[in-house]
Protein backbone atom coordinates (compact mmCIF):
# COMPACT_ATOMS: atom_id res chain seq x y z
CA UNK A 1 0.00 0.00 0.00
CA UNK A 2 1.42 3.51 -1.14
CA UNK A 3 -0.67 5.60 1.38
CA UNK A 4 -2.69 4.29 5.02
CA UNK A 5 -5.10 5.93 6.65
CA UNK A 6 -6.25 4.45 9.51
CA UNK A 7 -8.88 6.01 12.09
CA UNK A 8 -8.28 9.23 11.44
CA UNK A 9 -10.30 12.48 13.70
CA UNK A 10 -10.30 15.54 12.45
CA UNK A 11 -12.64 18.37 13.86
CA UNK A 12 -12.97 21.98 13.43
CA UNK A 13 -13.84 23.38 16.73
CA UNK A 14 -17.40 21.75 17.09
CA UNK A 15 -17.61 20.26 13.73
CA UNK A 16 -16.74 16.86 12.94
CA UNK A 17 -14.83 16.63 9.83
CA UNK A 18 -13.62 13.54 9.64
CA UNK A 19 -14.70 10.51 11.33
CA UNK A 20 -12.97 7.39 12.28
CA UNK A 21 -11.58 7.77 8.60
CA UNK A 22 -9.62 4.46 7.02
CA UNK A 23 -8.29 4.41 3.81
CA UNK A 24 -5.81 2.35 1.87
CA UNK A 25 -4.43 3.11 -1.41
CA UNK A 26 -2.24 1.05 -3.36
CA UNK A 27 0.95 1.96 -5.17
CA UNK A 28 0.82 3.31 -8.35
CA UNK A 29 -3.06 3.37 -8.06
CA UNK A 30 -5.16 6.46 -9.45
CA UNK A 31 -7.92 7.19 -6.87
CA UNK A 32 -10.51 9.46 -6.72
CA UNK A 33 -12.24 11.22 -3.21
CA UNK A 34 -15.68 11.61 -4.03
CA UNK A 35 -18.39 13.06 -2.09
CA UNK A 36 -20.85 16.35 -2.10
CA UNK A 37 -19.42 19.46 -1.54
CA UNK A 38 -18.61 19.87 2.28
CA UNK A 39 -18.20 16.44 2.46
CA UNK A 40 -14.44 16.83 4.64
CA UNK A 41 -12.64 15.36 0.96
CA UNK A 42 -10.38 18.30 1.13
CA UNK A 43 -9.92 17.87 4.31
CA UNK A 44 -8.73 14.15 4.56
CA UNK A 45 -6.05 15.39 1.50
CA UNK A 46 -4.58 17.88 3.45
CA UNK A 47 -4.38 15.65 6.78
CA UNK A 48 -2.51 13.13 4.23
CA UNK A 49 -0.47 15.94 2.86
CA UNK A 50 0.56 17.06 6.37
CA UNK A 51 -1.58 20.57 5.57
CA UNK A 52 -4.32 19.96 8.39
CA UNK A 53 -3.16 17.96 11.74
CA UNK A 54 -5.38 14.89 12.63
CA UNK A 55 -6.44 14.71 16.17
CA UNK A 56 -5.76 11.05 16.33
CA UNK A 57 -5.79 8.42 13.41
CA UNK A 58 -2.56 7.71 12.15
CA UNK A 59 -1.24 8.37 8.43
CA UNK A 60 1.52 6.35 6.49
CA UNK A 61 3.25 6.86 3.20
CA UNK A 62 4.78 4.32 1.39
CA UNK A 63 5.29 2.56 4.56
CA UNK A 64 7.00 5.27 6.87
CA UNK A 65 4.52 6.75 9.51
CA UNK A 66 4.07 10.48 8.59
CA UNK A 67 1.53 11.14 11.51
CA UNK A 68 3.80 13.41 13.06
CA UNK A 69 5.85 14.31 9.98
CA UNK A 70 5.68 17.78 8.49
CA UNK A 71 4.31 19.06 5.31
CA UNK A 72 7.92 19.36 4.04
CA UNK A 73 9.30 16.09 4.78
CA UNK A 74 6.21 13.64 3.53
CA UNK A 75 7.41 13.55 0.00
CA UNK A 76 4.10 14.45 -1.41
CA UNK A 77 2.87 16.55 -4.65
CA UNK A 78 0.29 18.82 -3.80
CA UNK A 79 -2.19 20.35 -6.93
CA UNK A 80 -4.00 22.85 -5.32
CA UNK A 81 -7.90 23.97 -6.47
CA UNK A 82 -7.02 27.92 -7.31
CA UNK A 83 -3.45 26.77 -8.38
CA UNK A 84 -1.30 28.31 -5.87
CA UNK A 85 1.22 29.71 -8.58
CA UNK A 86 4.05 31.61 -6.78
CA UNK A 87 3.27 34.91 -8.53
CA UNK A 88 6.84 36.45 -8.70
CA UNK A 89 8.67 33.84 -10.30
CA UNK A 90 8.44 32.47 -14.26
CA UNK A 91 7.11 29.07 -15.30
CA UNK A 92 10.27 27.32 -14.92
CA UNK A 93 11.24 28.97 -11.51
CA UNK A 94 7.92 27.64 -10.25
CA UNK A 95 8.95 24.17 -11.68
CA UNK A 96 12.20 24.50 -10.56
CA UNK A 97 11.25 25.58 -6.67
CA UNK A 98 11.35 22.29 -5.02
CA UNK A 99 14.82 21.52 -6.79
CA UNK A 100 16.26 24.86 -5.95
CA UNK A 101 14.87 23.97 -2.27
CA UNK A 102 16.29 20.70 -2.48
CA UNK A 103 19.69 22.34 -3.75
CA UNK A 104 20.16 20.29 -6.91
CA UNK A 105 23.05 21.12 -9.56
CA UNK A 106 21.96 23.61 -12.22
CA UNK A 107 22.31 21.74 -14.88
CA UNK A 108 20.36 19.16 -13.25
CA UNK A 109 17.93 21.23 -12.56
CA UNK A 110 17.39 22.70 -15.96
CA UNK A 111 17.21 19.54 -17.24
CA UNK A 112 14.34 18.25 -15.63
CA UNK A 113 12.54 21.55 -16.01
CA UNK A 114 12.31 21.07 -19.58
CA UNK A 115 11.39 17.64 -19.43
CA UNK A 116 8.29 18.65 -17.14
CA UNK A 117 8.15 21.42 -20.07
CA UNK A 118 7.47 19.41 -22.26
CA UNK A 119 5.54 16.92 -20.30
CA UNK A 120 2.88 19.90 -19.67
CA UNK A 121 3.24 20.91 -23.09
CA UNK A 122 4.18 24.37 -21.86
CA UNK A 123 7.94 24.70 -23.47
CA UNK A 124 7.27 27.94 -25.15
CA UNK A 125 5.98 29.55 -21.72
CA UNK A 126 8.94 28.52 -19.47
CA UNK A 127 9.68 32.36 -19.32
CA UNK A 128 6.20 33.88 -18.67
CA UNK A 129 4.89 34.57 -15.58
CA UNK A 130 1.52 32.89 -13.72
CA UNK A 131 -0.45 35.90 -14.15
CA UNK A 132 0.31 35.46 -18.33
CA UNK A 133 -1.31 31.86 -18.43
CA UNK A 134 -5.16 30.88 -18.15
CA UNK A 135 -6.52 28.31 -16.04
CA UNK A 136 -5.54 25.61 -17.39
CA UNK A 137 -2.14 26.38 -17.91
CA UNK A 138 -1.42 27.46 -14.63
CA UNK A 139 -2.78 24.22 -13.38
CA UNK A 140 -0.15 21.95 -15.73
CA UNK A 141 2.35 24.37 -14.59
CA UNK A 142 1.24 23.68 -10.81
CA UNK A 143 1.25 19.78 -11.95
CA UNK A 144 4.66 19.86 -13.13
CA UNK A 145 5.62 21.73 -10.00
CA UNK A 146 4.23 18.91 -7.91
CA UNK A 147 5.99 16.36 -9.84
CA UNK A 148 9.05 18.25 -10.18
CA UNK A 149 10.59 16.64 -6.61
CA UNK A 150 9.53 13.14 -7.85
CA UNK A 151 6.96 12.46 -4.99
CA UNK A 152 5.90 9.50 -3.83
CA UNK A 153 2.58 9.92 -3.72
CA UNK A 154 0.78 13.20 -5.82
CA UNK A 155 -2.65 14.67 -4.19
CA UNK A 156 -4.78 16.62 -6.34
CA UNK A 157 -7.51 18.93 -4.74
CA UNK A 158 -10.19 19.28 -6.70
CA UNK A 159 -7.80 20.06 -9.87
CA UNK A 160 -10.38 20.92 -12.22
CA UNK A 161 -12.12 22.84 -9.73
CA UNK A 162 -11.72 26.45 -10.85
CA UNK A 163 -11.71 25.44 -14.79
CA UNK A 164 -14.41 25.85 -17.48
CA UNK A 165 -16.08 22.75 -18.53
CA UNK A 166 -14.11 22.62 -21.91
CA UNK A 167 -11.09 22.67 -20.53
CA UNK A 168 -12.29 20.42 -17.47
CA UNK A 169 -12.75 17.86 -19.92
CA UNK A 170 -9.65 18.00 -22.01
CA UNK A 171 -7.18 17.65 -18.65
CA UNK A 172 -9.27 15.03 -16.87
CA UNK A 173 -8.19 12.87 -19.81
CA UNK A 174 -4.83 14.58 -20.06
CA UNK A 175 -4.52 13.18 -16.36
CA UNK A 176 -5.51 9.61 -16.95
CA UNK A 177 -2.93 9.58 -19.68
CA UNK A 178 -0.40 11.48 -17.99
CA UNK A 179 -0.65 8.39 -15.02
CA UNK A 180 -0.43 6.03 -17.54
CA UNK A 181 3.30 7.23 -18.09
CA UNK A 182 4.03 8.76 -14.89
CA UNK A 183 2.67 5.77 -12.26
CA UNK A 184 3.04 8.13 -9.24
CA UNK A 185 0.35 6.97 -6.92
CA UNK A 186 -2.16 9.91 -7.29
CA UNK A 187 -5.06 10.91 -5.31
CA UNK A 188 -7.80 13.25 -6.44
CA UNK A 189 -10.82 15.48 -4.88
CA UNK A 190 -13.86 15.80 -6.60
CA UNK A 191 -17.45 16.20 -6.30
CA UNK A 192 -17.98 15.24 -10.11
CA UNK A 193 -19.30 11.36 -10.00
CA UNK A 194 -18.62 11.47 -13.97
CA UNK A 195 -15.05 13.01 -13.53
CA UNK A 196 -14.36 10.11 -10.64
CA UNK A 197 -15.83 7.21 -13.05
CA UNK A 198 -14.07 8.67 -15.97
CA UNK A 199 -10.58 9.14 -14.58
CA UNK A 200 -9.97 7.07 -11.57
CA UNK A 201 -9.15 3.20 -10.93
CA UNK A 202 -10.71 3.17 -7.75
CA UNK A 203 -13.02 5.66 -5.52
CA UNK A 204 -13.45 6.50 -2.12
CA UNK A 205 -16.77 7.87 -1.68
CA UNK A 206 -17.25 9.95 1.02
CA UNK A 207 -20.22 11.98 2.89
CA UNK A 208 -20.51 13.81 6.73
CA UNK A 209 -16.33 13.23 7.36
CA UNK A 210 -16.90 9.45 7.16
CA UNK A 211 -16.23 6.54 4.00
CA UNK A 212 -19.09 5.30 2.78
CA UNK A 213 -17.88 3.13 0.15
CA UNK A 214 -14.62 2.08 -1.59
CA UNK A 215 -14.34 0.39 -5.17
CA UNK A 216 -13.65 0.62 -8.23
CA UNK A 217 -16.37 2.13 -10.72
CA UNK A 218 -18.05 -0.67 -11.50
CA UNK A 219 -18.27 -2.30 -8.57
CA UNK A 220 -20.06 1.18 -6.85
CA UNK A 221 -21.94 1.47 -9.63
CA UNK A 222 -23.64 -2.03 -10.04
CA UNK A 223 -22.75 -2.67 -6.23
CA UNK A 224 -23.56 0.27 -4.08
CA UNK A 225 -23.19 0.03 -0.13
CA UNK A 226 -26.29 1.72 0.36
CA UNK A 227 -28.55 4.75 -0.79
CA UNK A 228 -25.98 7.09 -0.33
CA UNK A 229 -23.75 5.82 -2.26
CA UNK A 230 -26.07 4.40 -5.62
CA UNK A 231 -27.91 8.24 -5.80
CA UNK A 232 -24.52 9.96 -5.77
CA UNK A 233 -22.87 7.64 -8.55
CA UNK A 234 -25.82 7.86 -11.05
CA UNK A 235 -29.50 8.12 -11.72
CA UNK A 236 -32.22 6.26 -9.22
CA UNK A 237 -35.61 5.80 -9.11
CA UNK A 238 -38.13 4.11 -6.03
CA UNK A 239 -40.03 1.01 -6.67
CA UNK A 240 -41.84 -0.51 -3.83
CA UNK A 241 -40.08 1.82 -1.94
CA UNK A 242 -36.83 0.76 -3.12
CA UNK A 243 -33.60 2.70 -5.00
CA UNK A 244 -33.59 1.00 -8.08
CA UNK A 245 -31.34 2.59 -11.08
CA UNK A 246 -34.02 3.71 -14.02
CA UNK A 247 -32.54 0.90 -16.47
CA UNK A 248 -32.59 -1.78 -13.99
CA UNK A 249 -36.29 -1.73 -14.50
CA UNK A 250 -38.05 -4.55 -16.45
CA UNK A 251 -41.32 -3.18 -18.33
CA UNK A 252 -43.71 -5.66 -20.10
CA UNK A 253 -47.44 -5.54 -21.51
CA UNK A 254 -48.49 -9.48 -19.71
CA UNK A 255 -47.73 -9.34 -16.11
CA UNK A 256 -45.10 -11.54 -14.99
CA UNK A 257 -43.14 -12.81 -11.53
CA UNK A 258 -43.58 -9.82 -8.99
CA UNK A 259 -44.63 -7.22 -11.37
CA UNK A 260 -46.83 -4.47 -10.17
CA UNK A 261 -49.11 -2.71 -12.31
CA UNK A 262 -48.13 0.83 -13.33
CA UNK A 263 -49.40 3.63 -15.66
CA UNK A 264 -47.41 5.41 -17.82
CA UNK A 265 -47.67 9.09 -17.18
CA UNK A 266 -45.47 10.53 -20.04
CA UNK A 267 -42.88 9.18 -22.74
CA UNK A 268 -39.82 11.08 -23.85
CA UNK A 269 -37.38 10.32 -26.22
CA UNK A 270 -34.12 11.13 -25.99
CA UNK A 271 -32.02 10.60 -28.94
CA UNK A 272 -31.26 6.31 -28.29
CA UNK A 273 -32.90 6.71 -24.78
CA UNK A 274 -36.17 6.89 -24.05
CA UNK A 275 -37.58 7.99 -20.93
CA UNK A 276 -40.40 6.46 -19.27
CA UNK A 277 -43.01 8.34 -16.15
CA UNK A 278 -44.68 6.01 -14.33
CA UNK A 279 -47.39 5.64 -11.64
CA UNK A 280 -48.14 2.93 -9.32
CA UNK A 281 -50.38 3.74 -6.97
CA UNK A 282 -49.91 7.68 -6.92
CA UNK A 283 -46.03 6.69 -6.47
CA UNK A 284 -44.09 8.19 -9.57
CA UNK A 285 -41.04 6.53 -10.59
CA UNK A 286 -39.25 6.57 -14.39
CA UNK A 287 -37.88 4.17 -16.06
CA UNK A 288 -35.14 4.04 -18.94
CA UNK A 289 -35.21 1.78 -22.02
CA UNK A 290 -33.96 1.99 -25.27
CA UNK A 291 -35.52 2.69 -28.65
CA UNK A 292 -36.26 -0.26 -29.86
CA UNK A 293 -38.13 -2.24 -26.19
CA UNK A 294 -40.31 1.52 -26.08
CA UNK A 295 -41.50 0.57 -30.01
CA UNK A 296 -41.73 -2.98 -29.17
CA UNK A 297 -44.02 -2.18 -25.86
CA UNK A 298 -46.00 0.60 -28.24
CA UNK A 299 -45.76 3.18 -25.53
CA UNK A 300 -47.91 5.63 -25.32
CA UNK A 301 -49.15 7.79 -22.53
CA UNK A 302 -51.88 6.59 -20.16
CA UNK A 303 -51.12 2.89 -21.21
CA UNK A 304 -50.96 0.45 -18.67
CA UNK A 305 -47.81 -1.72 -18.26
CA UNK A 306 -45.94 -4.35 -15.78
CA UNK A 307 -42.88 -3.33 -14.01
CA UNK A 308 -40.29 -5.57 -11.93
CA UNK A 309 -36.67 -5.42 -11.18
CA UNK A 310 -34.72 -7.04 -13.72
CA UNK A 311 -31.51 -9.00 -12.73
CA UNK A 312 -31.68 -8.05 -8.78
CA UNK A 313 -29.03 -10.45 -8.58
CA UNK A 314 -26.48 -9.51 -9.71
CA UNK A 315 -25.82 -6.76 -6.75
CA UNK A 316 -26.51 -9.01 -4.24
CA UNK A 317 -23.65 -10.70 -5.07
CA UNK A 318 -21.22 -8.39 -5.72
CA UNK A 319 -21.25 -6.71 -2.64
CA UNK A 320 -20.28 -9.71 -0.38
CA UNK B 1 -32.43 69.68 -21.83
CA UNK B 2 -32.28 73.17 -19.97
CA UNK B 3 -32.99 71.68 -16.66
CA UNK B 4 -30.18 69.32 -17.33
CA UNK B 5 -27.62 71.76 -18.47
CA UNK B 6 -29.15 74.18 -15.32
CA UNK B 7 -28.42 70.97 -13.00
CA UNK B 8 -24.85 70.59 -14.59
CA UNK B 9 -23.70 74.14 -14.56
CA UNK B 10 -24.79 73.78 -10.82
CA UNK B 11 -22.87 70.75 -9.94
CA UNK B 12 -19.57 72.27 -11.45
CA UNK B 13 -20.54 75.40 -9.93
CA UNK B 14 -20.86 73.26 -6.03
CA UNK B 15 -17.44 71.22 -7.02
CA UNK B 16 -15.69 74.64 -7.43
CA UNK B 17 -16.85 76.05 -4.17
CA UNK B 18 -15.29 72.31 -2.32
CA UNK B 19 -12.42 72.81 -4.10
CA UNK B 20 -11.81 76.14 -3.19
CA UNK B 21 -12.58 75.48 0.50
CA UNK B 22 -10.12 72.70 0.59
CA UNK B 23 -7.37 74.74 -1.21
CA UNK B 24 -7.83 77.54 1.89
CA UNK B 25 -7.67 75.11 4.25
CA UNK B 26 -4.85 73.48 3.49
CA UNK B 27 -3.12 76.62 2.30
CA UNK B 28 -3.79 78.46 5.23
CA UNK B 29 -2.68 75.34 7.61
CA UNK B 30 0.01 73.63 5.47
CA UNK B 31 1.53 75.87 2.36
CA UNK B 32 1.28 78.98 3.99
CA UNK B 33 3.33 78.04 7.17
CA UNK B 34 5.59 76.21 5.19
CA UNK B 35 6.34 78.10 2.88
CA UNK B 36 7.09 80.74 5.47
CA UNK B 37 9.69 77.92 6.54
CA UNK B 38 10.83 77.77 3.97
CA UNK B 39 11.32 81.56 3.17
CA UNK B 40 12.50 82.52 7.00
CA UNK B 41 15.38 79.39 6.13
CA UNK B 42 16.46 81.29 3.07
CA UNK B 43 15.87 85.00 4.13
CA UNK B 44 19.83 85.78 4.04
CA UNK B 45 20.88 83.24 1.15
CA UNK B 46 22.38 79.33 1.21
CA UNK B 47 25.62 80.29 3.47
CA UNK B 48 23.88 80.77 6.83
CA UNK B 49 21.39 77.64 6.18
CA UNK B 50 24.78 75.89 5.50
CA UNK B 51 26.72 77.32 8.63
CA UNK B 52 24.15 76.47 10.60
CA UNK B 53 23.28 72.91 9.90
CA UNK B 54 27.30 72.17 10.08
CA UNK B 55 28.09 73.43 13.44
CA UNK B 56 29.08 70.83 16.34
CA UNK B 57 25.29 70.44 17.79
CA UNK B 58 23.53 70.55 14.95
CA UNK B 59 25.98 67.62 13.43
CA UNK B 60 25.62 65.81 16.60
CA UNK B 61 21.41 66.75 16.60
CA UNK B 62 21.26 64.48 13.32
CA UNK B 63 23.67 62.13 14.26
CA UNK B 64 21.37 61.20 17.16
CA UNK B 65 18.01 61.27 15.20
CA UNK B 66 19.41 59.11 12.37
CA UNK B 67 20.65 56.37 15.12
CA UNK B 68 17.53 56.49 17.40
CA UNK B 69 15.37 56.45 13.86
CA UNK B 70 17.07 53.59 12.82
CA UNK B 71 17.19 51.52 15.35
CA UNK B 72 13.60 52.22 15.87
CA UNK B 73 12.66 50.99 12.31
CA UNK B 74 14.82 47.98 12.28
CA UNK B 75 13.06 46.96 15.38
CA UNK B 76 9.64 47.96 13.94
CA UNK B 77 10.36 46.14 11.17
CA UNK B 78 10.99 42.83 12.64
CA UNK B 79 8.12 43.55 15.01
CA UNK B 80 5.97 44.88 12.05
CA UNK B 81 6.09 41.47 9.93
CA UNK B 82 6.21 39.21 13.18
CA UNK B 83 2.94 40.77 14.06
CA UNK B 84 1.10 40.98 10.91
CA UNK B 85 2.37 37.32 10.40
CA UNK B 86 0.62 36.38 13.50
CA UNK B 87 -2.34 38.25 13.26
CA UNK B 88 -3.30 37.17 9.48
CA UNK B 89 -2.18 33.77 9.61
CA UNK B 90 -2.58 32.15 12.74
CA UNK B 91 -5.23 32.02 15.53
CA UNK B 92 -4.35 31.93 19.26
CA UNK B 93 -6.19 34.03 22.36
CA UNK B 94 -5.44 37.29 22.96
CA UNK B 95 -5.76 38.02 18.85
CA UNK B 96 -8.30 40.82 19.57
CA UNK B 97 -6.27 42.74 22.03
CA UNK B 98 -3.13 42.38 20.52
CA UNK B 99 -5.12 43.79 17.44
CA UNK B 100 -6.33 46.45 19.71
CA UNK B 101 -2.80 47.19 21.49
CA UNK B 102 -1.15 48.02 17.86
CA UNK B 103 -3.34 50.65 17.30
CA UNK B 104 -2.82 51.82 20.76
CA UNK B 105 0.06 54.52 19.45
CA UNK B 106 -2.02 55.83 17.13
CA UNK B 107 -4.80 56.96 20.47
CA UNK B 108 -2.19 57.34 23.14
CA UNK B 109 0.00 61.28 23.35
CA UNK B 110 3.04 60.45 22.87
CA UNK B 111 4.24 62.36 25.64
CA UNK B 112 2.23 60.09 28.00
CA UNK B 113 4.18 56.97 26.55
CA UNK B 114 7.50 59.13 27.23
CA UNK B 115 6.10 59.93 30.95
CA UNK B 116 4.91 56.06 31.44
CA UNK B 117 8.81 54.96 29.96
CA UNK B 118 10.19 57.06 32.60
CA UNK B 119 7.78 55.77 35.17
CA UNK B 120 9.00 52.28 34.16
CA UNK B 121 12.70 52.45 33.63
CA UNK B 122 13.60 55.56 35.79
CA UNK B 123 16.49 55.79 37.96
CA UNK B 124 14.65 55.97 40.89
CA UNK B 125 12.65 52.83 40.14
CA UNK B 126 13.63 49.05 40.64
CA UNK B 127 13.75 48.45 36.77
CA UNK B 128 15.96 50.99 36.40
CA UNK B 129 18.28 50.83 39.29
CA UNK B 130 19.05 47.00 38.05
CA UNK B 131 19.31 47.97 34.48
CA UNK B 132 21.94 51.01 35.67
CA UNK B 133 23.69 48.42 38.07
CA UNK B 134 24.96 46.20 34.45
CA UNK B 135 25.72 49.54 32.96
CA UNK B 136 22.65 50.18 30.82
CA UNK B 137 20.54 53.85 30.96
CA UNK B 138 17.46 53.87 29.62
CA UNK B 139 16.19 57.04 30.22
CA UNK B 140 18.27 60.27 29.76
CA UNK B 141 19.45 58.74 26.80
CA UNK B 142 19.77 56.34 23.36
CA UNK B 143 17.80 53.34 24.39
CA UNK B 144 15.02 54.89 25.75
CA UNK B 145 14.69 57.33 22.86
CA UNK B 146 14.29 54.56 20.94
CA UNK B 147 12.13 52.87 22.96
CA UNK B 148 9.90 55.88 22.62
CA UNK B 149 10.21 55.94 19.08
CA UNK B 150 9.23 52.43 18.42
CA UNK B 151 6.39 52.60 20.44
CA UNK B 152 5.35 55.72 18.34
CA UNK B 153 5.65 54.26 15.23
CA UNK B 154 4.46 50.42 15.78
CA UNK B 155 1.26 50.84 14.14
CA UNK B 156 2.53 51.51 10.58
CA UNK B 157 4.40 48.63 9.07
CA UNK B 158 2.22 46.29 10.71
CA UNK B 159 -1.21 47.94 9.21
CA UNK B 160 0.72 48.15 5.60
CA UNK B 161 1.87 44.66 5.76
CA UNK B 162 -0.97 42.75 7.41
CA UNK B 163 -3.70 43.62 4.54
CA UNK B 164 -1.42 42.48 2.14
CA UNK B 165 -1.10 39.28 3.63
CA UNK B 166 -4.41 38.81 3.91
CA UNK B 167 -4.86 39.17 0.16
CA UNK B 168 -2.27 36.83 -1.19
CA UNK B 169 -3.78 34.21 0.93
CA UNK B 170 -1.27 31.26 2.43
CA UNK B 171 -1.93 28.99 -0.97
CA UNK B 172 1.29 29.55 -2.01
CA UNK B 173 3.27 29.39 1.16
CA UNK B 174 1.72 25.49 1.03
CA UNK B 175 2.80 25.01 -1.66
CA UNK B 176 6.23 25.37 -1.00
CA UNK B 177 5.91 23.56 1.93
CA UNK B 178 4.55 20.67 0.41
CA UNK B 179 7.60 21.42 -1.98
CA UNK B 180 9.81 20.59 0.48
CA UNK B 181 11.03 24.11 1.80
CA UNK B 182 10.82 24.76 5.66
CA UNK B 183 9.22 28.21 7.44
CA UNK B 184 12.71 29.96 7.15
CA UNK B 185 12.37 29.16 3.61
CA UNK B 186 9.09 29.78 2.41
CA UNK B 187 9.62 33.14 4.29
CA UNK B 188 12.09 34.18 1.84
CA UNK B 189 11.42 32.82 -1.39
CA UNK B 190 7.39 33.14 -1.08
CA UNK B 191 6.11 35.31 1.68
CA UNK B 192 8.52 38.14 1.59
CA UNK B 193 8.97 38.70 -2.24
CA UNK B 194 5.02 38.90 -1.80
CA UNK B 195 4.80 41.44 0.84
CA UNK B 196 8.35 43.12 -0.65
CA UNK B 197 6.30 46.58 -1.81
CA UNK B 198 4.06 46.88 1.43
CA UNK B 199 7.00 46.20 3.47
CA UNK B 200 8.78 49.58 1.85
CA UNK B 201 6.07 51.12 1.88
CA UNK B 202 5.39 50.61 5.95
CA UNK B 203 9.20 51.06 6.72
CA UNK B 204 9.19 54.66 4.97
CA UNK B 205 6.37 55.70 6.59
CA UNK B 206 8.32 54.54 10.20
CA UNK B 207 11.13 56.09 8.98
CA UNK B 208 9.44 59.48 8.68
CA UNK B 209 7.23 59.19 11.39
CA UNK B 210 10.65 57.91 13.74
CA UNK B 211 12.55 61.09 12.46
CA UNK B 212 10.05 63.35 13.26
CA UNK B 213 8.79 62.22 17.00
CA UNK B 214 8.93 64.98 19.24
CA UNK B 215 6.95 64.38 22.28
CA UNK B 216 7.63 61.32 23.36
CA UNK B 217 11.26 61.46 22.99
CA UNK B 218 11.64 65.06 24.50
CA UNK B 219 10.45 63.33 27.89
CA UNK B 220 12.50 60.53 28.21
CA UNK B 221 15.53 62.04 26.73
CA UNK B 222 15.97 65.21 29.37
CA UNK B 223 16.79 67.29 25.81
CA UNK B 224 20.51 67.30 26.91
CA UNK B 225 21.98 69.88 24.97
CA UNK B 226 24.99 67.68 23.16
CA UNK B 227 24.14 64.26 24.17
CA UNK B 228 20.83 63.46 23.92
CA UNK B 229 19.14 66.04 21.68
CA UNK B 230 17.80 65.11 18.33
CA UNK B 231 16.69 67.50 15.44
CA UNK B 232 12.72 68.15 16.45
CA UNK B 233 14.88 69.15 20.09
CA UNK B 234 16.84 71.11 18.57
CA UNK B 235 14.26 73.16 16.29
CA UNK B 236 12.77 74.23 19.45
CA UNK B 237 15.62 74.32 22.26
CA UNK B 238 17.32 76.85 19.20
CA UNK B 239 13.68 78.62 18.74
CA UNK B 240 13.55 79.25 22.27
CA UNK B 241 17.01 80.66 22.39
CA UNK B 242 16.80 83.25 19.72
CA UNK B 243 19.32 81.52 17.11
CA UNK B 244 16.22 81.56 14.26
CA UNK B 245 18.33 80.81 11.73
CA UNK B 246 19.26 77.12 12.78
CA UNK B 247 16.09 76.99 14.03
CA UNK B 248 14.71 77.41 10.58
CA UNK B 249 17.35 75.27 9.09
CA UNK B 250 16.78 72.46 10.91
CA UNK B 251 13.13 72.72 10.51
CA UNK B 252 13.86 72.90 6.42
CA UNK B 253 16.17 69.78 7.11
CA UNK B 254 12.87 68.10 8.39
CA UNK B 255 10.65 68.89 6.34
CA UNK B 256 12.90 68.56 3.25
CA UNK B 257 13.39 64.65 4.54
CA UNK B 258 9.50 64.28 4.94
CA UNK B 259 8.66 65.66 1.66
CA UNK B 260 11.26 62.96 0.38
CA UNK B 261 10.12 60.03 2.73
CA UNK B 262 6.55 60.57 1.26
CA UNK B 263 7.27 60.74 -2.41
CA UNK B 264 9.24 57.30 -2.36
CA UNK B 265 6.54 56.01 -0.27
CA UNK B 266 3.76 56.87 -3.19
CA UNK B 267 6.72 55.14 -5.78
CA UNK B 268 6.19 52.35 -3.19
CA UNK B 269 2.98 52.27 -2.06
CA UNK B 270 1.21 48.77 -2.79
CA UNK B 271 -1.62 48.32 -5.72
CA UNK B 272 -3.98 46.80 -2.80
CA UNK B 273 -3.65 50.05 -0.81
CA UNK B 274 -3.97 52.57 -3.56
CA UNK B 275 -7.48 54.51 -4.10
Amino acid sequence: MSIIVRDVNKSFGDFAALTDVSVEIPSGSLTALLGPSGGAKSTLLRVIAGLEKADSGLVEIEGRDATKLPAQDRGVGFVFQHYAAFKHLSVARNIAFGLEIRKRPKAEIKKKVDELLELVHLEQFAHRYPAQLSGGQRQRMALARALAVEPQVLLLDEPFGALDAQVRKELRAWLRRLHDQVHVTTVFVTHDQEEAMEVADSIVVMADGKVEQIGSPDQLYEAPANDFVMSFLGPVTKLGGELVRPHDLELSIEPRPDTVTAKVTRVTRLGFEVRVDLEIEGEELWAQVTRGSSEQLGLVEGQTLFVRRSAPVRAAAAVS
Amino acid sequence: MASQTAATVRRVGVRATVRTVVLVYLTLLLVFPLALVLFKTFENGVAPVIDSLTTASTQHAIQITVVVAFWAVVANTIFGVTAALLLVRHTFHGKRTLNALIDLPLAVSPVVVGLSLVLVYGRLTGVGRALAGIGINVIFSIPGMVMATIFVSIPLVVRAVAPVLEEIGDDQEQAAATLGAGPVQTFRRITLPSIRGALAYGVVLALARSLGEYGAVAVVSGRLVGRTQTLTLLVQERYQNFDQQTAYASAFLLVLTAVIALLVSRLLRPKELKS
